[in-house]
């Protein structure tokens, strides 16, 4: 939670050098590339079809045929994760799209205005984080039915006063700075700085930010198709694998372990390119070294 | 400090004031008539809008948020529609589940993580610190109702040391219950208590490359006692910030947790009463929960000036 | 027999050398002074002594306090040094107290941890020592905490804790760096006292040469890791023997050439204040009750004739970058008006401000944090073409930032670099070029060079001139440092408490000063003429 403004004084070049020497970077970027790789694969290929029922091969384990065993209805579990991914990725993608299409704006303007449009802006964002997310997020679901979009739109809406925070406390670091000021002295209104000079001084705040939000939506959709909220069948998605694994523990614990693992290495790996970024960027990590 | 005090205290009661209108409003939109929803597909016009009249549904729309409102003031939260049983009894029943079960979680996840970030800050890039940061990222990356059922798999089915699910209620005698609350609890916690692990961390750090640490090295304390002496309390305002967001987070957690083990708590409540339309239940509850967390958020806003003397004086 | 000695000190942090083969030493009662650039390594010797250095910090050589081999005392020998007999000062008072700490606590912890008093024992110390460092009981209890205190205040605790024990030796790491001059004058004095009064040895490190002639018996000269000259300060400084010396005291005295000065009162003014006056609304209180106003800058008028070099001079919170923020219309004032070229800019929307802001531009005290790390010199220096009618094609805009580099005497190649690719005085430059790129009538440069080692300090006043003679530029230099007033200003306006009280020619209001505002400041302020002299004198 806490926010380091120093800006980097480096050329890309420089910080591409150093962003292939942090473990954490690299890790986190493998493996993201690894899982989109594995969702836009699944446009084109996937061991074998998720759509089609093979009842005599139901509740199998992990053998050479289907890698992570198949589920109750004789699908593959590999090909449901591959499938799946894309469902958990552009679900988080658009929230991210939304928290931050909305939510930055909103920020650098409260920023940017200060005094009661700055108090008002931040008063609703309270009320929105007074809201527990989930809660909120089933509500809308059960308002609206059940459904991908729904999920997007719900987890989209908590997005965006996370970023609004990010993006405000950001420009209010930047606001005060000396170039701010001799900007202002050329004569450049408030909107115009805050598109030249505030918005590009905090988009690795934002882009950090980003990541963990991404990371943050992945396990959020995860829960609410788990409680069938989410995609609806037959359109697999790791939440609700994780429902049906949930009564057959006894007899099949693959169909739990292997889309659980999904979502942990997802996860990670966002988290860690998250990491990964804003400890290349971060002078002070820097001077430790 | 009582201006300070009193702000705040404004605040949290405007936003609670709101939040009400919020709730109210968004139920409204629902769709379904709960009159309808109450008497079956089967019956009369007539019969509904008569159902509808002595629920007041027909009142204008300012008159229902008052009464409503006014009667949450009073804890008088009105009947449920499918239980046909006044909603705060099942909110007290499901609450002896609920409560227990996020305070412990918030306990264990505490307990866990200030101690493992104050390792983690005191050992700063040696094998401990990458080891316990490792873990803490796993813990973060982990979904809890996943974790809820490889806990289940592993101490219930295999081990069989614990229930996997139900709850036999505090009649039954406290061991049993919080039997059935342990494994929920622990789901609940890891993961939190990674991310607050992280945060003390780096909080800590932080705080450590301030000029006033070197100062007080420069008295002749050793860095352990600086660590306690001067860092952690500095250190325990972000740490305070995540443990009240994970209060909110720990509510809607139980959602999920309670339909993973089957335990009759709040979460689960709610969640059968959006899917049954139950609105009066709905409301209640998850005006229960945002005052819940409006209070907490208020309470770490206290301990702010409480650990800040810098507040004290201000606004 | 020496305190301190440190024999072929080299220290590497990675593998970045810091220090080579530094010599130095402190005996007992003795203030030796530390002087050199920024990045000549005086704070690694410092913290090397005290063994706070960063991990990757690798010292050799022999560093002996009181005959105890410091380089390989154990961490533990260390603790019972460090607050005890080797007391530290550091630069910036406003961050080095811990700010949830009461000054009490902070003063007496070291007590406790070091002499195992009582708290009650070690409180009644503490309360002896602030009474000592000039902050008497009754303002300045021991429950007060750091925020409640002024700069020149926390650095007094600062000492406090440093000097609680009566330490055998003191180490002030610019210490009077962020403060204004008559505080600094305040702190010498105070450190001064307590050396003499303990036989205290002081290592005061500064990068002002004019303090610390004022201050040492001995000085050592520091540049890139290396001693380049020690020895007696007012020999050392008369015989100038080390060209780097040599350079160092020129570029501290240094006044640039300026042939033709400018006199106020023939041409019709450039800039008019006439009753300036900015209040700030008083802090909250309660609910209902607010703090009266606080009065920032009260009643002010001037005048700045075409041309003409005048120096704004006051003690930091005077009011003057208050003054200045209003005048460059970033600010507007409670009341009165400021006319620039006979037209009024006061309450203008910024649309009608634009020929004002073209005639008028400014240049900021921090070469680092005055330029968009983001953007490339070339728009940099551009942003104010904004206020030009007509917006240049990209060509001219290129010839116009070269042409404007040209004078500051950068070069084209300079046009496609990130500001971070320059050192501060080539920042410095670049701000200026800024500045003069619409061809402006009147820069506002506030603290222009006090961020600047003084050689490259010498060069950029040198600039200023250049141009003021060149293009004919009007400045109002806003500044706490009176040589700069005197090397580069005609007449000089002394702000004290938000009110202008003193006006005239620089050499007649800094040689002759009337009111105590400006006496004061002219007493305080270091001057290595003045210094120097009284050292010869002292010693015939």
């Amino acid at each position: 939670m806490t926010l380091h403004l120093e800006i980097p004084e480096e050329t890309f070049a420089a910080i591409l050098a150093k962003a292939f020497r942090n473990t954490a970077f690299v890790t986190g970027f493998v493996i993201t590339l690894l899982i989109l790789a594995m969702a836009l694969a699944s446009y084109v290929w996937t061991p074998y079809d998720v759509t089609k029922l093979v009842i005599s091969d139901k509740t199998q384990g992990p053998t050479l045929a289907h890698w992570f065993g198949t589920d109750h209805f004789g699908r593959d579990i590999l090909s449901m994760i591959m499938v799946g991914a894309r469902n958990s990725i552009a679900v988080a993608l658009v929230a991210v799209g939304i928290g931050m299409g909305v939510g930055v704006p909103l920020g650098a303007f409260a920023a940017a205005r200060g005094g009661l449009v700055d108090e008002a802006l931040m008063r609703i964002n309270d009320l929105v984080f007074a809201f527990p997310a989930l809660l909120s997020a089933i509500m809308i679901t059960a308002i609206f039915g059940p459904g991908a979009i729904n999920a997007i739109i719900a987890i989209g809406i908590f997005n965006i006063p996370v970023f609004a925070r990010v993006a405000r406390a950001g420009a209010l670091a930047i606001w005060p700075r000396e170039f701010i000021l001799a900007a202002r002295a050329a004569g450049k209104g408030k909107t115009q700085i805050t598109i030249e000079h505030v918005l590009p001084n905090i988009a690795t705040l934002l882009l950090v930010q980003g990541t963990i939000q991404f990371a943050l939506g992945i396990l959020a959709e995860a829960g609410l198709s788990y409680l069938g909220l989410g995609a609806q069948p037959p359109m697999p998605s790791w939440g609700r694998m994780l429902f049906d694994a949930q009564t057959r523990m006894t007899v099949a614990p693959w169909m739990a372990i292997f889309p659980g693992m999904a979502i942990v290495i997802t996860v990670l790996g966002l988290n860690l390119l998250g990491d990964g970024i804003a400890d290349i960027l971060d002078p002070k990590s820097r001077r430790q070294r | 400090m009582t201006t300070y005090l009193l702000k705040r205290l404004a605040i949290a009661f405007a936003t609670l004031v709101l939040a009400s209108i919020v709730v109210f409003a968004v139920l409204e939109i629902l769709p379904g008539d709960p009159a309808r929803l109450m008497l079956g597909m089967n019956a009369s016009t007539d019969q509904v809008e008569l159902l509808r009249n002595q629920m007041g549904l027909n009142a204008p729309l300012v008159l229902r948020y008052l009464h409503w409102a006014g009667g949450l003031l009073s804890l008088d939260f009105g009947r449920s529609y499918t239980y046909s049983v006044p909603v705060i009894d099942l909110v007290r029943e499901r609450l002896a589940v609920s409560l227990p079960l996020a305070l412990i979680a918030l306990a264990l996840s505490t307990v866990i993580a200030i101690p493992v970030g104050l390792f983690s800050a005191s050992r700063r890039g040696r094998a401990g610190d990458t080891i316990s940061m490792g873990a803490a990222q796993l813990g973060v990356a982990v979904p809890n109702f996943w974790f809820a059922l490889m806990l289940i798999y592993v101490f219930a089915v295999w081990l069989r040391l614990v229930p996997a699910g139900g709850f036999p209620g505090w009649g039954a005698g406290a061991w049993p219950a919080l039997k059935s609350l342990l494994l929920p609890a622990v789901a609940l916690a890891l993961p939190q208590a990674a991310i607050l692990a992280r945060v003390t961390r780096s909080a800590l750090i932080e705080v450590l490359n301030e000029d006033y640490i070197r100062t007080a090295r420069a008295k002749g304390l050793p860095y352990r006692a600086v660590l306690w002496r001067h860092a952690l309390r500095n250190a325990m305002i972000p740490v305070l910030t995540i443990l009240g967001l994970q209060f909110a987070f720990l509510l809607a957690g139980t959602i999920i947790i309670e339909n993973v083990f089957y335990l009759p708590g709040l979460g689960r409540l709610v969640f059968q009463a959006i899917t049954q339309r139950d609105l009066i239940v709905v409301e209640s509850v998850v005006m229960l929960l945002v005052a819940a967390v409006i209070a907490v958020n208020l309470l770490v806003d206290l301990s702010y000036a409480a650990v800040d003397p810098r507040l004290r004086g201000r606004r | 027999m020496s305190l301190l000695e440190i024999e072929n000190l080299s220290l590497d942090i990675g593998d970045m050398p810091i220090l080579k083969d530094v010599e130095l030493s402190v005996a007992p009662g003795e203030i030796m002074g530390l002087v050199g650039e920024s990045g000549s390594g005086k704070s690694m010797t410092a913290l090397t002594v005290m063994r706070l250095l960063p991990h990757a910090a690798r010292a050799t050589g022999r560093v002996a306090f009181d005959g105890i081999d410091i380089l390989s005392a154990s961490e533990d020998q260390m603790c019972a040094l460090r607050g005890d007999d080797i007391g530290m000062v550091f630069q910036e008072p406003m961050t080095a107290l811990n700010p949830v700490k009461t000054i009490g606590e902070q003063v007496a912890e070291g007590i406790r941890w070091h002499t195992k008093a009582t708290r009650a024992q070690a409180e009644e110390r503490a309360r002896k020592m602030l009474d000592r460092v000039g902050l008497p009981s009754a303002k300045f209890p021991l429950s007060r905490y750091p925020h409640e205190l002024s700069g020149g205040q926390r650095q007094r605790v600062v000492i406090a804790i440093a000097c609680a024990l009566k330490p055998k030796l003191l180490i002030a790491d610019e210490p009077t760096t962020a403060l204004d001059v008559v505080l600094q004058a305040q702190i010498l004095d105070l450190l001064r006292d307590l050396v003499t009064e303990n036989r205290m040895g002081l290592l005061l490190i500064s990068h002002d040469l004019a303090v610390v002639t004022e201050m040492a018996d001995r000085i050592t000269i520091l540049r890139h890791g290396e001693v380049m000259e020690a020895g007696d300060t007012a020999r050392t400084l008369s015989a100038q023997l080390h060209p780097y010396t040599r350079q160092l005291a020129q570029a501290s005295m240094h006044v640039p050439a300026r042939p033709k000065t400018h006199l106020a009162g023939a041409a019709k003014p450039l800039l008019e204040v006439e009753g300036a006056t900015r209040d700030y609304s008083g802090r909250r209180t309660s609910l209902f009750k607010r703090a009266p106003d606080i009065r920032a800058v009260d009643d002010v008028s001037l005048s700045i004739a075409p041309g003409q070099s005048v120096a704004l001079v006051g003690r930091s919170g005077c009011g003057k970058s208050t003054l200045a923020r209003m005048i460059l219309a970033l600010d507007r004032p409670t009341s009165g008006t400021i006319r620039f070229r006979g037209e009024t800019v006061t309450g203008k929307s910024e649309a009608h401000l634009k020929p004002a802001r073209r005639d008028m531009q400014v240049v900021f005290q921090d070469p680092y944090g005055s330029f968009d790390p983001r953007q490339k010199v070339e728009k940099l220096v551009a942003e104010p073409l904004h206020v030009l009618d007509k917006n240049p094609t990209r060509a001219e805009r290129r010839e116009r930032v070269a042409q404007a580099l040209h004078e500051v005497g950068l070069g084209p190649r300079d046009l496609d670099k990130y500001p971070h690719e320059f050192s501060g005085g080539q920042r410095q430059r670049l701000s200026i070029a800024r500045a003069i790129i619409t061809r402006p009538k009147l820069v506002v440069a506030d603290e222009p060079v006090s961020a600047l080692d003084v050689s490259i300090r010498a060069q950029i006043l040198d600039l200023f001139a250049e141009l003021n003679q060149k293009l004919g530029i009007a400045y109002l230099f806003i500044t706490h440092d009176l040589t700069v007033a005197r090397a580069i200003t005609d007449e000089v306006l002394v702000m004290h408490e938000g009110k202008i009280v003193e006006r005239g020619k620089t050499s007649e209001v800094l040689d002759h000063p009337q009111s105590e505002a400006a006496q004061a400041l002219v007493t305080a302020a270091p001057d290595l003429h003045r210094a120097m002299a009284r050292r010869m004198q002292e010693q015939g």
